[in-house]
């Protein structure tokens, strides 16, 4: 008896949440349509979007919808991309009109059935979705992105140097050591897009990353590198370069911290290390 | 990279903040004179603009707010128009265009306070 009372509920429950199902409608998101920028002035063919529908999976991203629609739609999409896991930074578009790496966006994450992909501001465009990164390594190269010590080249072995660093010392500039170059923080930059002198944050997050590095002896020349006219001071502090990193870096806190610096209210950790330094040789 | 001449462009920039945080005072400070001594529409009677300019500590005031937001105003605008273009000729331009406006400006001004005060040709 109760068994068949168990039963009849069982049915009964699941008569209801068929029913309930029954009501709403599912669009199960099978298709999107990729709404891609297209343009090659070298070929004289003008600025349009071209629409092409492609199949997707829950796990597709937006380069896999791109090569699907490059591979069986049409050849002649112009788009960049290597490693397909967010190391490389080479696939950055602007996805929806927000700069993202197609690699890293999943097609489920964006809202909408249609997904506009264009080429990245702020850089010179080449084709469909290819810009020029020239003047943007530039800017990283000018800022000297790597340790400058006169102690780290020892012609003789014997004499080689270990630099010890704390684990403070490498939490001052790990994040900004993440940064993979993908353009994006220099794409969303409002500066950049009316002055092209400036650095942009991805290079000044850089100098920031070498100026606090313990191991690095040449602060003040870095300093000097971006204290001018078009550098370090023409960040409005917007901090959309920090909003769409895809490495999590903070490219604006690097700034104002690099700011501070120059202004002189920040700690000087250096100037404090060496005190220490001579503090110790003289006990 | 451009080379500066006479002041690095963090030195501006630390004048910049420092006028800023000044004229904020000084022009509050001269708000509560305007509402707090008087109502404020007998504070604009000729007579006692006129008495506001022989009180030498107020005198003092304004010329502060004078000097201060002429300086914070003009590096501001020479700032903007810098971004605008860029070429040495168009930045040199600005800078010294924006120098010379200011200059002008203190100068004007100082000289109204000056012919306020009584001390001035009559």
């Amino acid at each position: 008896m109760t068994e068949q009372l168990i039963e009849e509920i069982e049915t009964m429950e699941k008569k209801r949440e068929k029913e309930k199902h029954q009501g709403e409608k599912e669009y199960p998101k099978s298709s999107v349509t990729l709404k891609i920028y297209r343009a090659n002035r070298r070929a004289g063919e003008s600025p349009h979007y071209d629409r092409i529908e492609v199949p997707v999976q829950r796990w597709t991203t937006v380069l896999d919808a791109l090569l699907y629609a490059k591979a069986y739609k049409d050849q002649s999409i112009g788009i960049r991309y290597s490693c397909r896991m967010a190391s490389c930074g080479s696939c950055g578009m602007k996805i929806n009109g927000i700069p993202r790496l197609a690699c890293y966006t999943k097609v489920s994450e964006l809202q909408g059935r249609e997904i506009t992909v264009e080429p990245l501001s702020n850089f010179p465009h080449i084709r469909d979705l290819v810009t020029d990164f020239s003047q943007f390594f530039a800017h990283h190269h000018n800022v000297e992105p790597y340790i400058q010590n006169d102690n780290a080249d020892m012609p003789e072995k014997s004499k080689l140097t270990e630099f010890i660093q704390t684990p403070e010392d490498v939490d001052k500039y790990l994040q900004f050591s993440y940064c993979i170059k993908c353009g994006l923080c220099y794409s969303a930059c409002p500066t950049v897009a009316t002055d092209t002198q400036f650095p942009g944050p991805q290079a000044l997050s850089q100098a920031y990353r070498y100026f606090i590095d313990s191991r690095d002896t040449a602060p003040k020349e870095r300093l000097d590198l971006v204290d001018n006219r078009h550098g370090i001071w023409r960040c409005h502090f917007a901090g959309s370069c920090s909003a769409v990193c895809p490495k999590g870096v903070d490219p604006a806190l690097g700034i104002q911290l690099l700011r501070g610096h120059l202004l002189g209210y920040s700690k000087n950790e250096k100037k404090v290390a060496e005190l220490k330094e001579r503090q110790k040789k003289d006990d | 990279m451009h080379k500066m001449t006479m002041l690095r462009e963090s030195q501006i920039m630390k004048i910049h903040y420092i006028t800023a945080v000044g004229a904020l005072f000084v022009v509050a400070v001269h708000i509560m004179m305007r509402i707090a001594v008087m109502p404020y529409g007998m504070s604009l009677e000729y007579e006692n603009v006129i008495a506001n300019y022989q009180n030498i500590p107020y005198i003092v005031l304004l010329e502060s707010i004078l000097v201060l937001v002429s300086i914070h105003g003009f590096n501001g605008l020479r700032v903007i128009l810098l971004e605008l273009r860029q070429s040495k000729k168009w930045e040199d331009g600005v800078t010294v265009l924006t120098i010379a406006a200011m200059i002008a400006l203190i100068a004007y001004g100082t000289r109204t306070i000056i012919l306020a005060n009584g001390l001035g040709v009559e």
